[in-house]
């Protein structure tokens, strides 16, 4: 019986074969905490008497939900996250550095990795071909101490696309069709595999952006099979070293396969107040919109920002509307400030922030105010997500995000291209 | 452990954002305070009214976004014993065990705001004292009843020092 992804990885990290459904005690290769959940795992580690982490290169703290520092109280927070890992070892990543997934998927997750990490969008790292998951800030804890964790093998639910993206239409669009489709529960306990002609095509940071998004259908992880795109990449970071094939077997078992022609698809969008209230470009009517925002471990990456410079290169944003700009990280920061990524964008009347988390989580850069529509590139809009439960956000790729920058309101990028 | 409350009931899809607020993310290292807003935005007056014992149900995939454990926190510090949903997001379900919040999955259709419940843990039976009806729900898989029954991961690693599982 041949094996998923998701089996063959976790069957190596628990040095037992196991298929769907079991319960393991598995090795990590990587463990993480920011600063909105890593202060909670730091108490717990202490009151379980753990004080040390098991590798210092595999544990990692992330300055990046409050970067840099809005407020006293999250400055504490900080200061207790900086101790902890000056304490033991730890590797830190201060204000400014970037988002955690991102930095995790440019400099530590390799094929085959294990990886757990205190957010959920951890699966992130699902677009390297590495079996990566959210748990909460004492799950984590413990992974950081003793290197281990328990988990069930899941099942696996294969997404097969097939056809050629439009012009226009992105990863983005596709996966918030797939949510739409399955619904936000769809993938619970569930891993999500995604394959087929219009995978194999796919850039990896377009990649990225699914696997974070899996867990927005509830699925444990969001797994691509590794290819030369996976290798390529890998050797831009400098770590080609790391690559290595990984596959589902042809006789895996999956749970059920959803087979989607991406050919078909429109720009498409998450509609307030959740992830799974999905629609079509075309089934929205006249949306007036306050707030843009570009950024976020979904969809802040260079490539994201290329496509709203090319088109606001010679456009302005509408009078009336704020787009925000934040890249992902330290290293996308400085790529598009040589490439003149966000003087074209400033230009259009952009504002470009440091790398972070930026206003995703409602703590600052642009929280809403009461009534305000946002038109977000993250990857949720639950009310009350961006600081304000009096709010409307929706989500979509960065080129319905620029359209509607330049227009006003929420507008269809294809008449761009 | 047989637990016994009334019922705070929900609807479909309650997020963590929906227990606790992202906009109070400056308060996570404050757990009492943290506290105090717990599913305001979608029950207002469940802090000043929720009594120790209380039972939160909600309808399918209760928990889901954000891995923040402080949701799973705030209710144990209200008093909350046991979350039931038709079903959990998977990090919610683990941080629940984790903290000692037991997350039962039953049919909560049958279950309304105010009913008076009986749980038994070990049976697996709910009785609704106000119905006067029976409703079964499965056990937890073994590994997290065992982190439950030690009173959450930090107990159960502070024990054990190590996995204990099986
Ligand atoms: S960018 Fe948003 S979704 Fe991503 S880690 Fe930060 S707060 Fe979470």
């Amino acid at each position: 019986m041949g094996k998923t992804i998701a089996e063959k990885i976790i069957s190596e990290h628990a040095g037992k074969e196991v298929s769907a459904g079991e319960f393991v005690v598995a090795n990590v290769d990587l463990a993480y905490i920011h600063d909105g959940t890593g202060p909670l795992a730091v108490r717990q580690m202490k009151e379980m008497g753990l004080e040390k982490v098991y590798d210092t290169e595999k544990a990692l703290v992330f300055l990046d939900h409050a970067s840099p520092c809005p407020r006293q109280e999250l400055a504490n927070a900080h200061q207790m996250l900086r101790e902890f890992a000056s304490r033991t070892g730890a590797t830190l990543y201060d204000v400014g550095r970037g988002i955690c997934h991102q930095i995790v998927v440019e400099s530590f997750a390799s094929p085959g990795d294990l990886i757990v990490g205190a957010d959920s969008h951890t699966t992130t790292a699902g677009g390297l071909g590495a079996f990566a998951t959210g748990m909460g800030s004492t799950d984590v804890a413990v992974a950081m101490a003793l290197g281990r964790t328990w988990l069930r093998v899941p099942e696996t639910i294969r997404i097969q696309a097939s056809g050629r993206f439009p012009p226009g239409v992105y990863s983005k669009d596709l996966i918030l069709h797939i949510i739409g489709q399955i619904k936000a529960k769809g993938a619970v306990y569930k891993a999500l595999e995604f394959t087929g002609e219009a995978v194999a095509d796919m850039p990896l940071p377009e990649r990225l952006t699914m696997a974070n998004m899996a867990i927005e259908a509830g699925a444990k992880a969001g797994l691509f099979p590794t290819d030369d795109e996976t290798r390529r990449f890998l050797e831009e970071m400098g770590r080609g070293e790391d690559f290595r094939p990984i596959a589902s077997d042809d006789d895996a078992r999956f749970q059920k396969t959803l087979k989607i022609d991406v050919s078909s698809l429109a720009p498409t969008l998450s509609v307030p107040h959740f992830v799974d209230n999905v629609k079509t470009i075309d089934e929205i009517g006249e949306v007036k919109v306050d707030q843009v925002f570009i950024g976020t471990c979904t969809n802040g990456r260079l490539k994201d920002f290329h496509i709203a410079k090319e088109m606001l290169e010679g456009r302005q944003v509408s009078p009336g509307t704020r787009l925000i700009i934040i890249p992902a990280s330290q290293r996308i920061y400085l790529e598009g400030a040589r490439d003149g990524t966000w003087e074209a964008l400033a230009t259009a009347g952009g504002l470009v922030n440091s790398p972070g988390c930026g206003p995703c989580v409602g703590v600052h850069q642009g929280v809403l105010a009461d009534g305000d529509v946002c038109v977000s590139t993250q990857n949720r809009n639950f009310k009350g997500r961006m600081g304000n439960p009096n709010a409307f956000i929706y989500l979509a790729s960065p080129a319905v995000a620029a359209a509607t920058a330049i227009k006003g309101k929420i507008a269809d990028p294809r008449e761009f291209f | 452990m047989v637990l016994k409350g009334r019922v705070w009931k929900f609807g479909d899809g309650v997020s963590t954002d929906d227990i606790i607020p992202g906009r109070f993310f400056h308060l996570r290292s404050n757990l009492p305070e943290l506290a105090k807003h717990t599913l305001e935005d979608l029950r207002p007056q469940f802090v000043p009214e929720v009594k120790s014992g209380d039972f939160v149900v909600g309808g399918e995939n209760f928990g889901q976004g954000s891995s923040r454990e402080h949701a799973a926190q705030v209710l144990k510090s209200k008093g909350v014993n046991a979350v039931l949903a038709k079903s959990f997001a998977r990090i919610f379900f683990r941080n629940a065990i984790n903290v000692g919040l037991a997350a039962i999955i039953c049919d909560t259709d049958e279950i309304d705001e105010g009913d008076e419940l009986e749980i038994n843990l070990e049976k697996g039976i709910i009785t609704n004292l106000s119905k006067k009806r029976d409703l079964t729900f499965t056990p937890l898989p073994r590994v997290m009843a065992c982190i439950l029954s030690d009173g959450g991961l930090v107990a159960h690693i502070k024990k054990q020092g190590e996995f204990k599982l099986d």
